[in-house]
């Protein structure tokens, strides 16, 4: 059943139309990321659901229940700040304690709640500590105590971790990760970061200009992206983008990129592509649809002899930029597979993989 | 401050290994800094203490008048301390009844300092969050404490003989309550709009009504705010003369209206000037002690980052 529903949802912030008509349902017990670029909306959505922003248009449901004329303490949620919003002049106890208290939950079983909150984030011993004497992680773990300590039914998340440095970043968010499978609570996660979003979610909601671009488990939206953005989003390095125009060559179709070369395109691929013959299409490849070329390999996989123009190792892998089709291209090579840039390598591209995208409405050509 | 000036004693120790080798070059070189540094702090103290004296000087003629006996006030040459404490002056303000009027001030200061509190805070809240009456509503709020009070003070005479409330305790806390509103809402809008959002919305998500969110969160979050508020806004009541001048008469006349009787037209009784002014000096001494902590902010430091 699903916890939220949310249908036709519109915000206004005066002239700006922050939310454009969203639907949404999340199942009980599933962790859902809403991503997007800065001004997507996806904070707003968050905001209008908690109720902090009233909704224009459109109805917002909570187990059933229309809650839109409902203020936020009667919507039975809980609720992480990107900044912690922890009270200064209370202890992490009562910080974590104060949302049981104003429910008014019996004196007697505040304690074990707040005990147990806190041993399952590892901050019991800090529970006599004010948040001036907290480290930046110790803080971040208090407010999603905060959150945890009370049964709501829905908890959500505005950019938690965009405060903590990277390493603390990758700390925490296995932490929310592993509260979630322990309380098997339904959670609503926002974050800017792509990687957050692919690591943590169930389900990825791709926000942009407040539609709802692409929703789907995080290796369907990256495998099959509906879009060229929700393709160029998702993955780091980002797919390159080369203009392309598809030729028939032999039996079968290739493509034809701007310097003339032309890479062949599987049976399986061709055979969706008949109407698309001597029209121009966008070919978007990642990172990893291309390795450096072995001889005798398998279907699927084109040549292409480049220059490499620049080097970044990694340590397990190496990404080298070279030229395809005169667009820059970006290629995940094995550590040692490239020495020097302005190296001549052969690299295969993996033609079952790339997706090709229609210039002129940008969607994903299936 | 000391604590971080090192010992004079420590002037001749050695300092690092090299000191072993030429222990007198470096001793001596070590000496002269510290010495500096040592007569440099003197310095600062001296002038410290000797600005004190000049602006603490008037207080303590002041005290010392109201115990001197008439013979001493005028002594010439002055006489920089009395004799003996002679109290007197401040047995015969009580047994007229004069000290009454610092009573007077109290009750008014104090209920005209709680009511624009109470009032100003809720209107900050207002405007703080709800941007109520638009931008500019606190600005043209603000500009009304600029209005001279000799410009108000006859008109607001004639309305009060209307009223019936001259000469009432009312009269002269309504009076006060609305001359300190704009300075109180100005100076607590900006304490909170200091406190983060967040801090209330988390609260209203985890069961606060708006009324709780104010209650439980953004009065503790002002605490600092609130007090040097209150203590500006009870001083001016304290300290006012001209609305009291001519608002009062006998029944609330405050302590500064009562001192100008002391000014005769043959002679200036100058024992009881200065033992009630030391009456009116002494509540303003003790609250500012009682307060003082809360006149340093930073109570809300650490809690949010970004």
């Amino acid at each position: 059943m699903a916890v939220l529903r949310v249908s036709a949802l519109h915000k206004y912030y005066g002239s700006v139309h922050a939310v454009r008509g969203v639907d949404l349902e999340i199942p009980a017990g599933e962790f859902t990321v809403l991503v997007g670029p800065s001004g997507c909306g996806k904070s707003t959505l968050l905001r209008t659901i908690a109720g902090l922003e009233d909704a224009d248009k459109g109805t917002i449901e909570i187990g059933g229940e229309v809650v839109n004329h409902l203020p936020p303490r009667s919507r039975d949620i809980a609720m992480v700040f990107q900044n912690y919003a922890l009270y200064p002049y209370m202890n992490v106890f009562d910080n974590i304690a104060f949302a049981l208290r104003s429910r008014k939950t019996p004196k007697e079983a505040i304690e074990p709640k707040v005990r147990r909150a806190a041993q399952m984030l590892a901050i019991d011993h800090l529970l006599d500590r004010y948040p001036r004497e907290l480290s930046g992680g110790q803080l971040q773990r208090v407010a999603i105590g905060r959150a945890i300590v009370r049964s709501a039914r829905l908890y959500l998340f505005d950019e938690p971790l965009s405060n903590l440095d990277a390493q603390l970043r990758d700390e925490m968010r296995s932490e929310i990760k592993r509260l979630h499978q322990e309380l098997g609570k339904t959670m609503i996660y926002v974050t800017h970061d792509q990687v957050e979003a692919m690591t943590m979610a169930d389900r990825i909601v791709l926000l942009r200009d407040g539609v709802i671009e692409q929703a789907g488990p995080p290796l369907d939206l990256f495998e099959r992206p509906a879009s060229r953005y929700v393709a160029g989003f998702l993955g780091s390095p980002a797919m390159s983008f080369v203009d392309a125009k598809v030729v028939a060559a032999g039996d079968g179709l290739a493509l034809r990129l701007g310097d003339g070369a032309t890479l062949a395109l599987p049976a399986r691929r061709s055979a969706n592509l008949g109407n698309w013959v001597e029209q121009p299409v966008v070919l978007g490849v990642r990172p990893e649809h291309l390795g450096r070329a072995n001889p005798g390999e398998r279907a699927g996989l084109a040549r292409h002899s480049a220059t490499v123009e620049l080097l970044q190792p990694t340590g397990s892998r190496t990404y080298a930029t070279f030229s395809l089709g005169g667009t820059r291209a970006v290629a995940e090579l094995q550590a040692h597979d490239v020495s020097a840039i302005n190296e001549k390598i052969e690299l295969s591209i993996d033609m079952n993989r790339v997706v090709l995208i229609d210039p002129v409405t940008n969607r994903v050509i299936s | 401050m000391s604590a971080a000036e090192p010992p004079q004693g420590a002037n001749s120790a050695p300092a690092g290994g090299s000191a072993a080798a030429k222990p007198r070059a470096w001793g001596d070189h070590t000496s002269t800094l510290a010495q500096r540094r040592g007569l440099r702090l003197g310095l600062r103290l001296t002038a410290a203490v000797l600005l004190t004296l000049v602006f603490m000087f008037p207080i303590y003629w002041l005290f010392m008048i109201s115990f001197k006996t008439a013979s001493e006030i005028y002594a010439f040459p002055p006489r920089w301390y009395p004799s003996s404490f002679n109290f007197d002056t401040y047995h015969v303000l009580f047994r007229d009844g004069d000290a009454a009027t610092v009573g007077n001030s109290l009750v008014v200061a104090f209920f005209s300092t709680a009511l624009a509190m109470f009032l100003g805070f809720i209107c900050a809240y207002s405007l703080a969050r709800f941007s109520t009456g638009g931008k500019h509503l606190a600005n043209w709020i603000v500009s009304q404490r600029m209005i001279p009070p000799i410009a108000v003070v006859f008109p607001i005479f004639l309305l009060y003989v209307w009223f019936g409330l001259v000469d009432t305790y009312i009269g002269v806390i309504l009076l006060y309550t609305a001359f300190n509103l704009p300075y109180v809402i100005w100076m607590m809008r900006g304490y909170i709009l200091d406190v983060p959002r967040a801090l209330e919305e988390s609260a209203l998500v985890d069961g606060c009504t708006r009324w709780e969110v104010i209650w439980k969160v953004v009065l503790p979050m002002c605490r600092a705010g609130l007090a040097a508020t209150a203590i500006f806004t009870f001083v001016f009541a304290w300290n006012d003369f001209i609305f009291a001048l001519v608002l009062t008469r006998t029944e609330v006349a405050t302590y500064t209206v009562q001192i100008t009787h002391y000014f005769g037209g043959q002679s200036n009784f100058w024992a009881k000037i200065s033992a009630m002014s030391v009456l009116g000096t002494v509540p303003i001494f003790v609250v500012t002690a009682f307060m003082q902590r809360y006149f340093v902010r930073g109570i809300s430091l650490g809690a949010i980052k970004g």
